[in-house]
């Protein structure tokens, strides 16, 4: 008995997708120098939000921005507190998920129980529905979006003046401020697009994957799209690849669930699969311990991550 | 100006984590308090969804007699002692906790408390102030892998379960028992995800399942996520702790309700005549706990018409799954021709029936 490699790799696909928009985003927080550990509740309220635009208006793509702004909002709650209140980031972005969590399941309250239209394909079905070129065309549209903007973030940080600005806010807080730029500013709009992205995220799950309301149906991924950036580096690239391959480990783990490696790789069903679902925390420590062992220069990590900007004088 | 700190922070929300309790929690003298913990949001459309509707119907036949109170989302971990000791503590004379996971949780709390009574469902241990109640779902799975046996074309079957408790091994049995009285070669291939209620990975595990040549999955995790799954790819499943077909039209062939409703009224009014006693129910169709949603218009006559014979059956006592002969995975013999399981070695059982597929 064998098994469709083509319908294993969509279904890494949709593993993968939403950490690595949830990623994303939090990579650009980072980078500017934040630390917004309330993803999930981002995520959530993305769901929530997308869901609800999707049933009132039967509009998908309004649904997902409706689901960015979600996102967004919690993210700007997040920057009132941490940013013009200067509250702990750490403590804030938990209260964050939790507050997330809690407003998303009383919202979601009044649509348990009902279904949205899904996204209908952005190729023609021919090629969506095409046994082989489905594995190019058959995707839902956030599925593209999470690819274009892999390329588009580190373009953007790498080639553009925002993003050199972004930067510098993120890597000398201080020395940004005495160059006249905004560092408050910056740093709230790289939460809000964390934000917004983190909201997407949480609209896959909402209106693409299993298009309904649950309470917390994002389980857990939040956290995981936040391992994913210190595993990426603060890098796009690696990002992209690392969620691709904390996807490939989520499926593995089924896959060697459901025995199906059996009769393809004896040899790999007798790894437990409990090994597989350990991996992607596994590899984000062992990562961590290279990068801080490395020499200067090869830490990536903006160097104001997490600590408050207080502008003196 | 006021500053807010870390440590405002942690006691926000620390106070949000006790929100929903308190919000419900109101004081009320000579009425019987009833107090809940639920594994799930009452949102999940499944299992705790169906546990709240039992509550409800506390409400509803006992009105003003009683007062109910619940903790969702509590972790089958340590934290859901301190979860039940707080019902104890908000005046809770009857409290249910309802998943396997709070069974010595259950029994601990039930030590500090003992003039409050306790109800644990799906456990096997009892104490003078702790009851513990199951409902026969393997009866329900019984139905349906009658149904997947029939009108499955690979006569491969996907099953979604949790985690490996005598629950779940029960219904993978009952369903790979039940399917291969229709088709001898059916198999059953496994999937446990470790959780009650993952819906993204809920959604995976199906997939896999559908990729690994199972064309009808059944699930006995709590969102209806799996039948979504199965709705996208024209395949077919069944729902889980209540009817799901508003969630897949198409592919809901139909669902295992979970009725609790009336074991809780009748608890509640043995505490309030005081003839409450430790005891253990275990009830199925017969009972009324165990009840099979409405057939598909995909489901044929002669199929409908064996799913409702499994149904009168045991209801009439005339039929029991767990017949002889029955081999286990490895095709030793665990059961002789003729002989009938006992509901306690049911209650215990630890091993798949031959034709299950499952890795660790």
């Amino acid at each position: 008995m064998g098994f469709d490699v083509i319908a294993s790799f969509m279904t890494i696909v949709g593993l993968s997708t939403p950490i690595l928009l949830a990623g994303l985003g939090e990579m650009i927080t980072e980078k500017s120098g934040v630390l917004n550990l309330g993803v999930e509740g981002m995520m959530l309220l993305g769901a929530i939000g997308g869901f609800a635009a999707g049933v009132l208006t039967h509009n998908p793509w309004l649904a997902v921005v409706c689901a960015a702004a979600a996102g967004a909002m919690g993210g700007l709650l997040f920057g009132v507190f941490t940013l013009s209140l200067n509250s702990n980031q750490t403590a804030t972005g938990l209260a964050l998920t939790i507050f997330g969590t809690g407003l998303s399941s009383l919202l979601g309250l009044s649509f348990t129980g009902m279904i949205v239209m899904p996204f209908g394909s952005v190729f023609p079905v021919a090629l969506a529905r095409h046994p082989i070129l489905q594995i190019i065309f058959g995707y839902s549209p956030i599925v593209y979006f999470a690819l274009i903007m892999v390329p588009l973030v580190a373009w953007f940080l790498r080639s553009t003046r925002a993003g050199l600005i972004l930067r510098a806010v993120g890597e000398n807080d201080r020395s940004a401020h005495s160059l006249g730029y905004n560092v408050i500013l910056v740093r709230y709009s790289a939460i809000a697009f964390g934000g917004a992205m983190a909201g997407i995220a949480g609209a896959y799950f909402s209106l693409v994957i299993t298009p309904m309301w649950a309470e917390r149906m994002t389980a857990g991924r939040g956290w995981i799209a936040l391992a994913l950036v210190v595993f990426a580096g603060w890098k796009a690239g690696r990002l992209l690849v690392g969620a691709y391959l904390f996807g490939v480990l989520m499926w593995l783990e089924l896959f060697a669930k459901a025995g199906g490696f059996g009769d393809v790789l004896p040899v790999a069903q007798i790894i437990p699969s409990q090994f597989w679902a350990a991996m992607p925390f596994i590899m984000t420590v062992v990562v961590l311990a290279i990068i801080s062992s490395r020499d200067k220069g090869g830490d990536n990590a903006p160097a104001c991550l997490g600590k408050p900007f207080l502008p003196t004088g | 100006m006021a500053r807010l700190t870390r440590r405002d922070f942690v006691r926000a929300g620390a106070a949000a984590a006790t929100l929903p309790m308190l919000g419900t929690a109101a004081r009320a003298e000579g009425k019987l308090k009833i107090g809940f913990i639920f594994l799930g949001p009452i949102g999940d459309y499944g299992w705790t969804w169906a546990h709240n509707k039992g509550r409800e119907a506390i409400d509803a036949a006992l009105g003003d007699k009683v007062e109910t109170i619940y903790t969702e989302n509590v972790p089958e971990d340590a934290s859901a002692e301190g979860a039940i000791r707080d019902l104890c503590n908000a005046g809770c004379k009857l409290i249910f906790t309802t998943s396997y996971g709070y069974m010595d949780q259950t029994l601990k709390v039930a030590g500090e408390f003992p003039d409050v009574k306790f109800e644990h469902c799906t456990g096997f241990k009892r104490a003078d102030n702790v009851s513990t109640y199951n409902s026969k779902f393997h009866e329900g799975r019984a139905v349906l892998g009658t149904i997947a046996g029939m009108m499955s074309k690979s006569g491969t079957l996907g099953y979604l379960g949790s985690f490996k408790v005598p629950e779940v091994v029960l219904g993978v049995n009952s369903f790979a028992l039940s399917a291969q009285r229709k088709n001898p070669a059916a198999t059953v291939k496994l999937v446990m995800i470790d959780s009650w209620f993952d819906p993204p990975k809920e959604a995976a595990a199906t997939d896999t399942l559908i990729n690994l040549g199972c064309d009808i999955v059944t699930t006995h995790t709590d969102s209806p996520a799996a039948l979504q799954i199965l709705e996208q790819k024209g395949l077919y499943g069944f729902g889980q702790g209540a009817d799901m077909s508003a969630f897949a039209p198409n592919a809901h062939l139909t669902a295992i309700e979970d009725i609790w409703g009336p074991y809780y009224i009748s608890r509640a009014q043995a505490v309030l005549d005081g003839t409450w006693v430790s005891a253990d129910t275990w009830d199925g169709f017969k009972e009324g706990t165990v009840v099979i949603a409405p057939y598909n218009a995909a489901v044929p006559a002669d199929v409908a018409a064996e799913a409702d014979k499994i149904q009168a059956g045991y209801k009439d006592g005339s039929f029991n799954i767990f017949t002889g002969p029955i081999l286990d995975q490895d095709g030793n013999e665990k059961v002789k021709a003729g002989e009938v399981m006992a509901d306690a070695d049911l209650a215990v059982i630890d091993w798949f029936v031959k034709g299950v597929e499952s890795a660790s």
